[in-house]
């Protein structure tokens, strides 16, 4: 209508500012991402390589563990196997979709596991200060005496190889980085007035820990955790790699590389594929990370 | 300063020993009676229980700590299961090698990582900090054994330039300065430069770019000082931070050198670790282990002490 008067124009402009900052914290940070081009892209690739994993079964176009002795090692390109077939004569593609289901659940697996210990174990640090402080603390720095690769590999080393023991042995490098990062944010927040206030107006530690510390450190500490899934994934195709992870004829990234290492002088560019999906995976990990944590405004 | 030094020597005294309690248990949490690895499955029964008492596994938990504490600070690490030689004979050889091979990987991501850690710092914004920025993520990023294969695929398979495995002509194991074995120190040496790399390139672009935004420096061009001499400004500032990410990397890729190894057949404590883990040669996992540790916690007391002593802005008492 063209009767609209500056008061009322005004009037609008005012109630969409208020619409605005009343938008919730997550919804500013999505909106921050949704602008990022560069996160939104690889959280499009993660995204379609978590669907062509998880519906492998379904679009892979033959069977991972089924072989043919007379069909090795066939190059990229090959009709029926369009990216090769391996030293066993098993379909790539087909072992890269089942692949990509193990690699990915040992990239995150660990790292889950390490920020739900990691963060009790910080939060009660920090939070409690003191003795428990210095008990829990002073363990953290014993395991940040190790190289996290060394770490990772003389415990799954003297366990033996499978799938449980080198989580385990994941699990246990990404535990004290994570402790570090929930303690120091936890002094951070434990000392401010509306802790204060919280704990003068009668609230319990428990109380003051789950509503008033949680609800400010498990960002950060969630943004730090993500950031490692890519360590991790690259770790856990390592110890594959060095056959410490999962075992033959298991599918996984790592394990393909190594088996496939034979392989270089005949088919080098098939041999090289099962890394390349652990770096492209590895790196929009990272990106996305970095994305996340600037939308958040996280510094650190 | 003084006290400072003696107060963190001391401070490295008991990390140093719960370094040792853990690579000890290791062998405690591994899988099966370590006598198993020693006397034969038919063995009989009293002399299994002779076996034991000889290598003190009838002890206490504790007590076999103590004992083994004891002989490994006289610097005997045991012997290997699958040789039978001493573990620190075998040692020695590759920790010279890993320490080689680590020691150029680091050089070369150090000055690598410097000049475009530099660059994207001082020009803030520029295309050129994007460039150094994806490629401190791509390094980061990347499984370096992968890279090492793709390298070995490039420049040994594809163009026959370089070895693709070993430390010398031949399978030699000796190491010396001349082009014959250089040359196999290449490859491996640019896969394990790119994770230095990147992680320099971002610490020194932060820092930099930090420095940069300080009054001093808006003090100094005010003052008639143009590049250089800014530059050098900036370096001093920058340098005792630099330093301690170079030298912890150094211990990183001490350890973590592994993979590397293994793909280039570098005959480092990697190997070593690998063909250990495979033989379930445990006495030379754990001195292994023990070592490059130890090695590690030396190198984070040293970096300590340099950076204090570089940067009077550290107050430490």
């Amino acid at each position: 209508m063209s009767t609209t008067t500056a008061a009322e124009a005004e009037l609008a402009i005012q109630a969409r500012q208020a619409a605005q900052s009343s938008d919730g914290y997550w919804k500013g940070v999505f909106k921050r991402v949704r602008r990022d081009k560069v996160t939104m892209f690889c959280a499009f690739i993660l995204l379609c390589m978590l669907l062509a994993i998880i519906f492998a079964p379904l679009i892979a176009p033959h069977d991972p563990f089924q072989g043919s002795m007379i069909r090795r090692l066939r190059p990229i390109g090959t009709p029926n196997h369009p990216l090769g077939t391996d030293e066993l004569g098993r379909d790539i593609l087909t072992r890269l979709l089942f692949g990509g289901r193990l690699s990915w659940f040992m990239g995150i697996v660990p790292v889950a596991l390490a920020f739900v210990m990691g963060t009790f174990l910080g939060v009660l640090a920090g939070f409690a200060g003191g003795k428990t402080n210095m008990l829990i603390m002073r363990v953290t720095d014993v395991f940040y005496a190790f190289p996290s690769v060394l770490l990772a590999v003389a415990i799954s080393g003297a366990l033996g190889a499978g799938i449980l023991n080198a989580i385990l042995a994941l699990t246990l490098v990404f535990v004290p980085p994570i402790i570090r990062v929930a303690e120091s944010v936890t002094q951070g927040v434990r000392n401010l007035d509306f802790v204060d206030a919280a704990r003068a107006s009668g609230a319990s530690a428990f109380t003051v820990v789950r509503v008033h510390v949680l609800g400010n450190v498990l960002g950060p500490i969630f943004i730090y955790a993500t950031s490692l899934i890519s360590v991790c994934m690259i770790l856990a195709s390592g110890l594959s790699f060095l056959g410490l992870g999962t075992r033959p004829p298991e599918a996984e990234w790592g394990l393909m590389l190594n088996t496939l290492r034979t392989a270089i002088y005949v088919q080098p560019w098939v041999a090289v594929l099962p890394g390349a999906c652990i770096f492209v995976t590895s790196i929009c990990f990272n990106l996305v990370s970095d994305g996340m944590r600037q939308a958040m405004d996280v510094k650190g | 300063m003084f006290f400072y030094l003696i107060r963190r020597l001391i401070y490295a005294v008991p990390i140093a020993l719960a370094v040792g309690f853990v690579c000890f248990m290791l062998v405690q949490i591994a899988p099966g009676d370590p006598i198993n690895a020693i006397v034969p499955p038919d063995a009989p029964q009293d002399v299994v229980d002779q076996v034991r008492r000889d290598y003190g596994l009838d002890k206490p938990l504790p007590v076999q700590f103590g004992i083994w504490l004891l002989k490994v600070v006289q610097g005997d690490l045991g012997r290997s299961l699958a040789t039978g030689r001493p573990v620190w004979s075998d040692l020695q050889s590759a920790i010279g090698n890993t320490l080689t091979l680590a020691a150029s990987a680091s050089l070369l991501g150090f000055m690598l990582g410097c000049v475009l850690g530099g660059l994207a710092g001082t020009f803030r914004g520029s295309i050129l900090d994007r460039a150094a920025v994806t490629i401190a993520v791509a390094g980061v990023s990347v499984p370096h054994y992968w890279l090492g294969m793709v390298l070995v695929v490039i420049f040994s398979v594809q163009l026959n330039m370089l070895p693709a495995m070993g430390a010398g002509p031949g399978g030699s194991a000796d190491w010396a300065w001349d082009w014959e074995h250089m040359q196999h120190l290449v490859l491996p040496s640019i896969t394990l430069a790119v994770i230095p790399m990147g992680i320099v390139t971002r610490t020194v672009r932060g820092i930099v770019a930090e420095i940069m935004n300080q009054e001093f420096v808006v003090a100094l061009r005010g003052k008639g000082l143009t590049g250089w001499g800014v530059f050098l400004h900036v370096v001093k500032n920058a340098a005792p931070n630099v330093l301690a990410v170079l030298g912890l990397q150094l211990g990183y890729l001490m350890g973590g050198s592994i993979l590397v190894e293994t793909v280039f057949s570098w005959p480092g404590t990697g190997l070593l670790l690998n063909s250990a883990i495979f033989q379930r040669d445990l006495p030379v996992l754990q001195g292994t282990i023990l070592v490059l540790s130890l090695f590690f916690v030396a190198l984070n007391l040293l970096v300590d002490l340099v950076q204090t002593a570089l940067d009077p802005r550290i107050k430490r008492a």
